[in-house]
């Protein structure tokens, strides 16, 4: 038999996790925004439509505890003063059991109880079940930051992992939005307090939330599913706008540009990372998904189809707008094509970048 | 009684030597074993505790300790107290000594089967300790996958050590199982038996049925981990949720392994100590067969937002609200205890009270956290983390420590002091309630778990948690100080200073002689029928 | 350790825990239903994870299977099932007291589980002679030319049905060799002489074990060599 522990992969599987957490340590963040709460008892801000009804569920649920609590405590706590022991020989009472009584402690509870799920099965039920009209929005989790897209808007792609304010999430209030969620590697969690949403982002697999905002305004955007070392900094911001405005400024700030000053390479590495193009090529010499674009540019590929070819400006535009013409060998075609998605400008400044990578 | 026991040699003294305890068959032995064992890994996880709970004094991460160490960190914490603290703690430790006592047999059916668990239980923990020296581990207790079989750390050997305790696990419930069924003294009937044993007894029947489908669960996720064979791997071809409905399947029924045997503690703190015939004995010790029933079925609810199907969420839902009910039970039937007696606020029965308090909170906290739509807001937060602290510290560990507090002068003949068991009591409520209360209020505003670093305004409820954290360490260090003190220079007791009605108070000296008894004892007495329960019929 | 003076029972094996032999007798019994209970339920947690990946990858399990040979599992499963009724008969002697016959039948109901092993251990390296290892290690070039060859072809993820192959049968097949050595184990007793009408729980405790062994077996066979 095989020996029992695979070395190789042990390895490999190390060298992975430590790339990722190098590139990880790189990242800085805008601080969050404050997370608003009226007082540090109450929920905190509700800014979508399932707040409320959660909320009330919640003060309910407080205010039947806290019924039990007080009438368990107070009946304790006046026994403990009542009948504490005042001489050795103090008698007690010969009661071992009630019928009436324990039938009313037992259907009570039973009967609160059954009310608590049914409520709270109906809102999460609703929950579930997106509404037609909905705004579509794609989110990718990755080891350690979100990528957002928008299939009505392409090209427009926003991301956590950026040094500019972690911008995760821009959503017009008052219309509902559908969240079509996936991980490239390990199980993240999308998670909004104010929205009171959260759901489970697993590889392989799409899971589907959605809400509608109530409030414009920035929210904090938490990753609540323990994902490595640097889990706690899986954050984000979610931007709720008016929706007037609402198209104008997720344009503005989903589209890349290249900034005065900034250098094609520069401005290469900002594509690479808002792009999500880091989900699947690293730029240090670990193929992921796809090949690592370091040393890329230059070398001599090999294509499936048995052929060879230069890795030039032209290969590698071509790489990015028909992906699937040429595939190098030992990947499978998983590239989505960026035609239209990219600009001249963009694939200019990416090959840019990758010349500078060796 | 006392002098027909005073000439012979207690269990303590019967035999010398290092050999005498490792290789002993005696029960009693094997206990207090254990109980070394588990409040030498309870130290080492409440230092794992502090050390988290300081780096998050404040929001930024790294002030004290790396993300990577954080983790680590959270996760030796919460693998050691579950794994070799709680699980073994009151079944193990105080189980093993007293259940052969309390049913009146001179040992547990299968004594070298217990002493094989005993070494399975050090063999399992040196796994956990070769994790700490060879890279650690950072799954969390849970070790979800792919995370976990991805990460670099050891990751193998901290599940084989699992592996391996669950086998501790299931060998000991076995040997109860089977000792409750066969031993029993003559006139011991089911409605004889004290609720201990009932507890101790549903506790071993979760472990048989449960552990199993953990030791496959851990089994598939090695091997998943060295030859990857694709089952939870999205990478290869599997379903990463499956796993967490292996891990929850054993893990949930896991909770109620941890709190039956606290609930056990807890009806003999209560009644022993005011006096009174237990309030509804057949509720309490049915309630516990039914939570141990309805306790396979509700795993689902750890997976709310987990993308299992909706139909599955409603389900579990349902099935939680309805495992609360029974437990409801026996709160009501504890206080119900109360009426009418004849209180002592001695160290144990602060305990007991106290458990009452914690323990309701944690209760009514999973009520919280059984309804779907609050539990999307609420899941993998620090109210999650609160709730399961106040139900396993403020349940099981607070129940534990009463227990220890109430059995030891039967294990060591002597007394502690009630002085400072009183100061110490006080100081574990009070840093216990500021450590973990406040994490309800974080929770509800959505500070998630496994944090390393957080938004700056949970900075002072975070700084509290902290606060309370290091009364809990003064309060257990007085503890183990007057503890070990009392061994010594304790005052010696007669074989049962509560003056208690169970059978390891009225057939045997304390500490107990080397086989138990004296000749087999019969039963006629009910276990709470004490001398001060007025007969009259006038106090009704 | 723990040796006393002990009243005189009516055989040498009496625990002076016990009160009496049929006490001891019954917690022996006992024990060995609730050990073979965790043993089911460890297994359940396989065949789960089985039906699991059936539901997922219908195809890739009927495509994959192809590959396990049926006669050699079929061989496997005679042997099996003659060797539960070896191990009944051996239970039968240790009733009656028969020492000589019950080591007979033990040492038959041995051999049955080498050649079990023997088996599989063809069928493994065969396995592993063209790539079809579990998991990672399968190698899908040679695996694929070996099915060509046998007329079959794989669809889907073929290493995940060989994974759970591994697995399954590799836990049965320790528990095949523990077997073995307890099965040794009381044939050196009942050599010795050791049991007699009223004491002969390790025969039966062993027997019972076997047959659980065996029936893991009965469900295993058909699941992975009989899909269709
Ligand atoms: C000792 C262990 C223990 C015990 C006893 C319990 C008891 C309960 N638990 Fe808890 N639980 C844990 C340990 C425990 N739990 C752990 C360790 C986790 C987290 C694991 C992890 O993720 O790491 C967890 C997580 C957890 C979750 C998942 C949360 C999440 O991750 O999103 C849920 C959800 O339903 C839950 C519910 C409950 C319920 C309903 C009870 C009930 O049994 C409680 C019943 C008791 C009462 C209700 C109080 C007394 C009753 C009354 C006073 C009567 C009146 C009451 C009413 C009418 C309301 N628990
Ligand atoms: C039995 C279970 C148990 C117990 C008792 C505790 C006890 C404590 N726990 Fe815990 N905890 C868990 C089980 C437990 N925990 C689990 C399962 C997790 C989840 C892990 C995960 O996410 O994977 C967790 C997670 C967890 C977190 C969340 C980490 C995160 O999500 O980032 C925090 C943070 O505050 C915390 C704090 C504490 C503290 C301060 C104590 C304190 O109460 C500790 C106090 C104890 C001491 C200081 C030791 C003193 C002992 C002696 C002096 C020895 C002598 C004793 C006697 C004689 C009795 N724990
Ligand atoms: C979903 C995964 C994925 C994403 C996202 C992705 N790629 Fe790729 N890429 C691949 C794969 C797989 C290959 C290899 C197969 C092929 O040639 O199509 C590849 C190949 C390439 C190559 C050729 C590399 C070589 O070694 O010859 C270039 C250049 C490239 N991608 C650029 C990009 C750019 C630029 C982006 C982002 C704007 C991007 N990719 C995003 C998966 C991806
Ligand atoms: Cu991503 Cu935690
Ligand atoms: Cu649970």
């Amino acid at each position: 038999m095989a020996t029992f522990m695979a070395p190789e992969n042990a390895e490999a599987k190390q060298a992975v996790a430590d790339a990722a957490t190098e590139v990880a340590a790189e990242v800085t963040k805008a601080p969050l925004p404050p997370v608003e709460t009226a007082h540090p008892w109450a929920m905190p801000t509700a800014a979508s439509t399932f707040a409320e009804d959660t909320d009330a569920l919640y003060y309910f649920i407080t205010a039947l505890d806290t019924v039990f609590f007080v009438i368990i405590m107070g009946a304790m706590g006046y026994f403990m003063w009542k009948y504490r022991r005042r001489s050795k020989d103090q008698k007690t009472s010969s009661i071992t059991h009630s019928g009436i009584v324990e039938f009313l402690w037992s259907a009570i509870p039973t009967v609160l109880l059954l009310v608590i799920f049914v409520w709270g099965e109906c809102d999460f039920v609703k929950q579930s079940v997106p509404p037609a009209d909905a705004l579509d929005v794609r989110v990718t989790g990755q080891k350690w930051y979100w990528t957002v897209e928008y299939p009505k808007y392409p090209g427009v792609s926003l991301s956590s992992s950026t040094e500019e304010p972690a911008l995760t999430l821009m959503v017009p209030k008052d219309k509902p939005v559908r969240l079509t969620m996936t991980s490239t590697d390990v199980i993240h969690s999308f998670y909004v307090p104010a929205f009171r949403v959260k759901r489970d982002v697993v590889p392989g697999r799409y899971t589907q939330i959605w809400f509608q905002a109530t409030r414009v305004g920035e929210f904090n955007l938490f990753c609540t599913e323990y994902c490595g070392d640097l889990h706690s900094q899986m954050t984000g911001v979610v931007k709720v706008l008016e929706p007037d405005n609402f198209e104008r400024a997720l344009i503005a700030a989903g589209i890349l540009e290249k900034e005065d000053g900034e250098s094609l390479a520069a401005y290469g590495e900002r594509v690479y990372r808002r792009r999500g193009c880091a989900a699947c090529h690293s730029v240090e010499g670990k193929d992921g998904i796809g090949p690592a674009w370091n040393g890329l540019y230059g070398r001599t590929e090999s294509l499936t189809d048995g052929t060879t070819v230069k890795a030039d400006d032209e290969y590698i535009k071509n790489s990015i707008y028909e992906p699937n013409s040429q595939i190098v060998a030992g990947y499978s075609p998983q590239m989505p094509s960026y035609q239209g998605l990219l600009d001249e400008e963009q694939v200019t400044a990416v090959i840019e970048y990758i010349k500078t990578l060796k | 009684m006392a002098d027909a026991h005073s000439n012979e040699s207690n269990y303590l003294t019967a035999t010398r030597g290092l050999k005498s305890w490792l290789f002993t068959l005696d029960h009693k032995r094997i206990g207090l074993m254990y109980l070394v064992g588990v409040l030498v890994f309870f130290l080492a996880g409440g230092l794992f505790a502090l050390t988290l709970r300081t780096e998050l004094l404040t929001p930024e991460g790294g002030d004290f300790i790396s993300a990577t160490t954080y983790n680590k960190m959270f996760t030796l914490h919460g693998a050691v107290m579950v794994f070799l603290v709680i699980i073994p703690s009151v079944p193990a430790a105080l189980g093993n000594f007293l259940l052969p006592l309390m049913l009146g047999a001179k040992d547990v059916a299968f004594p070298r089967l217990n002493l094989l668990s005993f070494w399975v239980y050090t063999l399992g923990s040196m796994f956990f300790l070769y994790t700490l020296a060879a890279g650690q581990l950072d799954t969390g207790w849970t070790f979800y996958t792919p995370y976990s079989n991805t990460t670099g750390t050891a990751v193998i050997s901290a599940t084989f050590g699992a592996f391996i305790l669950g086998f501790s696990s299931i060998l000991t419930g076995l040997n109860f199982v089977v000792t409750v069924h066969k031993m029993r003294a003559p006139g011991m009937t089911w409605n004889k038996m004290p609720l201990m044993v009932w507890a101790l007894y549903s506790t071993a029947v979760i472990q048989v049925l449960a552990t199993p489908v953990l030791a496959i669960t851990l089994l598939l996720l090695i091997v998943e981990r060295t030859l990857m064979i694709g089952i939870f791997d999205p990478a290869m071809g599997g379903d990463p949720v499956l796993y967490q409905h292996f891990f929850w399947f054993y893990s949930h029924p896991a909770v109620y392994i941890m709190i039956l045997p606290g609930f056990g503690i807890e009806s003999e703190l209560i009644a022993v100590h005011s006096r009174k015939h237990i309030f509804g004995y057949k509720a309490i010790a049915l309630s516990s067969v039914a939570i141990a029933i309805i306790s396979f079925v509700v795993w689902g609810h750890h997976m709310f937002v987990s993308g299992q199907s909706e139909l599955a969420g409603i389900v579990f839902s349902f099935l939680t609200f309805a495992v609360a009910v029974p437990t409801a039970i026996k709160t009501f039937s504890w206080v119900a205890t109360l009426y009418k007696g004849s209180i002592e606020f001695n160290t144990p029965m602060l305990y007991g009270l106290m458990f009452l308090f914690t323990f309701s909170i944690g209760g009514l906290t999973g009520i919280f956290l059984g309804a779907l739509s609050v539990d999307v807001h609420l899941h993998d937060t620090y109210f999650v983390v609160a709730h399961f602290h106040y139900v396993m510290m403020g349940g099981t560990i607070i129940a534990f420590v009463g227990g220890i507090h109430h059995w030891w002068p039967k294990m060591f003949g002597v007394m502690y002091s009630e002085r400072w068991g009183k100061i110490s009591a006080l100081f574990i409520f009070v840093g216990f309630n500021m450590t973990f209360f406040n994490q309800f209020l974080l929770g509800q505003q959505g500070m998630p778990r496994r944090y390393w670093s957080y938004v700056p305004q949970f900075q002072q409820q975070h700084i509290l948690s902290t606060v309370g954290g290091y009364l809990l360490l003064i309060g257990f260090t007085i503890i183990a100080i007057y503890l070990v003190h009392s061994l010594r220079n304790g005052k010696k007791v007669g074989p049962n200073p509560w003056n208690a009605q169970s059978l390891e108070w009225t057939h045997t000296a304390s500490p107990p002689i080397e086989h138990n008894f004296h000749g087999q004892p019969v039963v006629e007495n009910d276990p709470y029928n004490y001398p001060e329960i007025d007969r009259t019929g006038a106090s009704h | 350790m723990g040796n006393h003076a002990k009243p005189a029972k009516d055989h040498a094996f009496f625990q002076h825990h016990f009160n009496t032999v049929g006490q001891q007798a019954g917690a022996a019994k006992m024990g060995m239903w609730l050990f073979l209970a965790t043993e089911v339920l460890m297994f359940s947690g396989l065949f789960l994870a089985y039906f699991i990946v059936r539901a997922l990858y219908p195809e890739m399990v009927l495509s994959s299977h192809e590959l396990l040979d049926k006669t050699m599992g079929g061989i496997n499963t005679v042997v099996l099932l003659t060797s539960s009724f070896t191990m009944a008969m051996a239970v039968r002697y240790a009733q009656l007291g028969d020492n000589k016959r019950c080591a007979t039948q033990l040492l038959l109901t041995m051999a049955c589980a080498f050649i079990f092993m023997g088996v599989k251990y063809v069928e493994y390296t065969g396995k592993f002679s063209h790539g079809v290892f579990p998991g990672a290690f399968f190698n899908y070039d040679e695996a694929i030319q070996y099915a060509h060859s046998h007329g079959h072809s794989f669809r889907g993820l073929p290493h995940v049905f060989f994974g759970l192959y591994f697995v399954m049968t590799g836990l049965h097949g320790i528990h095949v060799l523990v077997g073995i050595g307890v099965i040794f184990w009381v044939y050196l007793r009942a050599k010795k002489g050791h049991f007699k009408d009223g004491y002969y729980a390790p025969v039966e405790n062993v027997g019972l074990y076997w047959h659980i062994v065996d029936l893991v077996w009965i469900f295993l066979f058909p699941l992975l060599y009989l899909v269709k």
